[in-house]
């Protein structure tokens, strides 16, 4: 996860996951995911409306960038940051590249969780709590 | 630790109702996050979606020790809200959570207790929960 996330915020959401509740950090990542993906959806239409309203689109990238921010996803979050000055510019064309980035770092992230969780799952409840390093 | 108000009809009596916090977010992520972070400690936690569920939920009654408020929400913002709880008498502790530093100033002016920096953490908010106590974390 070597620059993928943000360990203090990954960490406040692993000492969250305890005997109660030991899939927390699953769900909530699953979450994530799946709120993100109608994010990326909505903000992929509004790229290709004309002209591009860029409220909307800094609208949806706050709750992206919110959201990814909350389960420690630095990178994703980072490339969302300079997405919404794209947007504050309304330069259209920096949002579509930034946007990309924003993607690309996000799918990244994706694998790197779910390797992480498989071997979360094959390990046990004994081990759920550590990171792979 | 937390205001008590004059009598009206948003004052708990906080010798014998559970500590109860309201999480304001439109981020169900974060909501799931904060509500697992209170609940941990023994504290109720009811959630609303954007600041005019809130503003329902204190009209038909409901009232709590802690308001956690998001800012930018959808329908109504937290700033709206927090004007809105002020003028309908809610004298409970109102506390922003937000990451839109620039906007800080604004909101509290809107009647906030305090303004904290996302993310939330318990230390953020210590002063305005119950100190836990061996037997219960919610009820001195």
């Amino acid at each position: 996860f070597q620059g993928y996330l943000d360990h203090e915020q990954f960490n406040q959401l692993e000492e969250l996951q305890d005997d109660a509740n030991p899939n927390f950090v699953e769900e909530v990542v699953t979450l994530y995911y799946r709120d993100s993906a109608r994010l990326v959806h909505s903000i992929e239409q509004a790229l290709e409306k004309s002209p591009i309203d860029f409220n909307k689109l800094d609208s949806y990238m706050h709750q992206f960038r919110g959201s990814s921010s909350s389960i420690g996803a630095k990178k994703v979050k980072a490339e969302c940051s300079l997405f919404r000055e794209y947007c504050r510019a309304g330069n259209g064309e920096g949002c579509m590249r930034t946007f990309q980035q924003v993607k690309k770092e996000y799918t990244a992230l994706r694998k790197k969780l779910e390797t992480f969780f498989q071997l979360a799952r094959q390990a046990g409840p004994v081990d759920r709590a550590r990171r792979p390093k | 630790m937390y205001q008590n108000g004059s009598s009206s009809s948003y004052e708990i009596n906080t010798e014998t109702t559970p500590f109860r916090v309201l999480v304001v977010d439109d981020d169900r992520i974060l909501r799931k996050m904060h509500k697992m972070m209170l609940t941990r400690l023994g504290i109720e936690v009811e959630v609303a979606v954007n600041g005019k569920e809130a503003v329902d939920l204190h009209l038909a009654g409901a009232s709590f020790h802690l308001v956690l408020m998001d800012l930018q929400m959808p329908v109504m913002d937290g700033s709206q809200a927090t004007k809105e709880l002020r003028g309908m008498g809610v004298t409970s502790p109102i506390v922003g959570v937000t990451a839109a530093c620039a906007e800080k100033a604004a909101f509290l002016a809107s009647g906030l207790t305090d303004c904290v920096s996302k993310p939330l953490t318990i230390s953020k908010i210590a002063n305005y929960l119950p100190a836990p106590s061996p037997n219960n974390h919610a009820n001195n």
